[in-house]
């Protein structure tokens, strides 16, 4: 029988290795694993690139993963955003290495790695400081810039629903980086509001199909969180 | 400006003023900060589809106590509502969106845009001390046409319709027209086009606060 639901976060994080590239979904607070990010905290890997759409906000979470010195680089769309104190103190201090990536780049990289592709032309960033240094070719016309698919160790991802299959669903926005996310690393952990049985999920309504995923966790979005990210 | 004659506009009558110009049945992306207000002023019975970068086509205004969902956010990460017949899907796909070409429209503001149509709106140095791009590279370069909703100049009175951006770019040739709170202009292959002034005002007056020269159409 395959059962990817693990019974506890220590079993959840096994393995991950220190020096990983770990990918975080979610986009701000909606859709963050926050609890994975808790786990990994506790697992304690450490020189870790991760890749997330911001670089955190406060002192908990993606923040306080920053603050552990647990991050050795960063790849983000928008690491400043209201809240992200950590992480601006860091790179002030160059403590923290950034990658800056224009966020369809960011998901297209991501896409790429899922689907075997190792790199692509685009047009976006042409012309600009985020593609210096990088390989160019005109195609139709128009001046495009190389990028390379992002593969990852492991990814972390919030999903709605999950059966023991890793077939997932996301709530609302929360869906945002976590799909593609998950299909772009070695070791892909979902943590989900709600684990229901094998047919549970409606396979029409099915975002994720299971086989980008290896382990799920239940971690049901109490009221609280759901005020805290409203704040 | 201590030239009464004139009225500049306010932000609202900005966001206003373009959101005359967008027909019904356009798919729009509308910027953080001033562009945001645009979706105030185009009227629910014109079908106008709003999209935002995290995975939402159909985004409606902000909620109600009654109707608010701390997981409905927009990419500006404010709460939001869907409308009906809006649809949510991920980020790769949301992208396909914009990069794909298949937006009618967007609406961003900018720190400076050059009469060939680049635009500079995501750094304000080379040396920034932490940059942040989003998805404004992808929106430049994507979307069927680029406009700019901004004020005609700095707060201390520096032109923002220029010869050469300053700044660092953010995509190169890719604004067709600006409107400002004194004028709506058009970018073209001769350079800036100036379609409608506020009344009163000159296209003498405008030309002193624009950094490249005005033409008029024809």
């Amino acid at each position: 029988m395959i059962n990817k639901v693990v019974r506890d976060m220590a079993e959840a994080m096994a393995g991950v290795q220190d020096g990983s590239t770990v990918l975080v979904g979610g986009f701000g607070s909606v859709g963050q694993p926050d609890a994975l990010i808790d786990g990994l905290i506790e697992h304690g890997a450490k020189e870790l690139t991760v890749v997330a759409n911001n670089a955190g906000a406060g002192r908990i979470g993606l923040a306080r993963l920053l603050e552990l010195r647990r991050v050795r680089k960063i790849i983000c769309s928008y690491p400043r955003s209201a809240g992200s104190v950590v992480f601006e103190e860091l790179f002030r201090n160059h403590e923290i290495e950034l990658e800056v990536v224009p966020q369809g780049t960011l998901a297209e990289r991501l896409r790429a790695a899922g689907a075997g592709i190792p790199a692509f032309f685009t047009p976006t960033g042409y012309g600009t400081l985020l593609a210096k240094g990088k390989q160019t070719a005109e195609f139709n016309g128009k001046p495009c810039v190389l990028e390379l698919a992002l593969k990852a160790d492991v990814a972390l991802v919030q999903a709605e629903l999950a059966d023991r299959w890793g077939n997932l669903t996301f709530r609302l926005s929360g869906r945002n980086f976590n799909p593609v996310m998950a299909t772009a690393a070695d070791l892909t952990i979902v943590q989900a509001n709600r684990i229901v049985d094998l047919g549970g999920i409606p396979p029409e309504t099915v975002v994720t199909p299971g086989i980008f995923v290896n382990r799920v966790i239940e971690v049901p979005v109490d009221g609280a969180s759901v005020q805290e990210k409203a704040a | 400006m201590n030239d009464l004659s004139f009225q500049t506009m306010s932000r609202k009558q900005m966001a206003e003023r373009l959101a005359r110009d967008i027909p019904e049945g356009w798919y729009v992306n509308l910027g953080i900060g001033l562009p945001t207000l645009v979706a105030d002023f185009v009227p629910q019975e014109r079908e106008v589809i709003f999209h935002s970068e995290n995975g939402l086509l159909g985004m409606g205004p902000a909620p109600t106590p009654e109707q608010a969902d701390p997981w409905l956010i927009n990419a500006g990460k404010q709460q939001v509502t869907l409308r009906p017949g809006g649809s949510f899907f991920h980020h790769a796909d949301s992208f396909s969106i914009i990069r794909g070409g298949h937006l009618d429209l967007c609406v961003l503001g900018a720190f400076e845009v050059a009469q060939n149509g680049d635009i500079a709106n995501w750094a304000t140095s080379a040396a920034d001390n932490a940059p942040a791009v989003g998805g404004a590279m992808d929106l430049s370069a994507g979307a069927k046409r680029l406009w700019v909703l901004m004020e005609h100049t700095t707060k201390d009175g520096q032109p923002k319709l220029v010869e050469t951006c300053s700044y660092p770019l953010t995509a190169l040739g890719a604004v067709s027209r600006i409107y400002t709170n004194l004028a709506v202009i058009e970018v073209t292959d001769r350079g800036f086009i100036v379609l409608e002034m506020v009344p009163g005002l000159t296209l003498e007056a405008l030309q002193a606060q624009t950094g490249a020269k005005l033409h008029l159409p024809g």
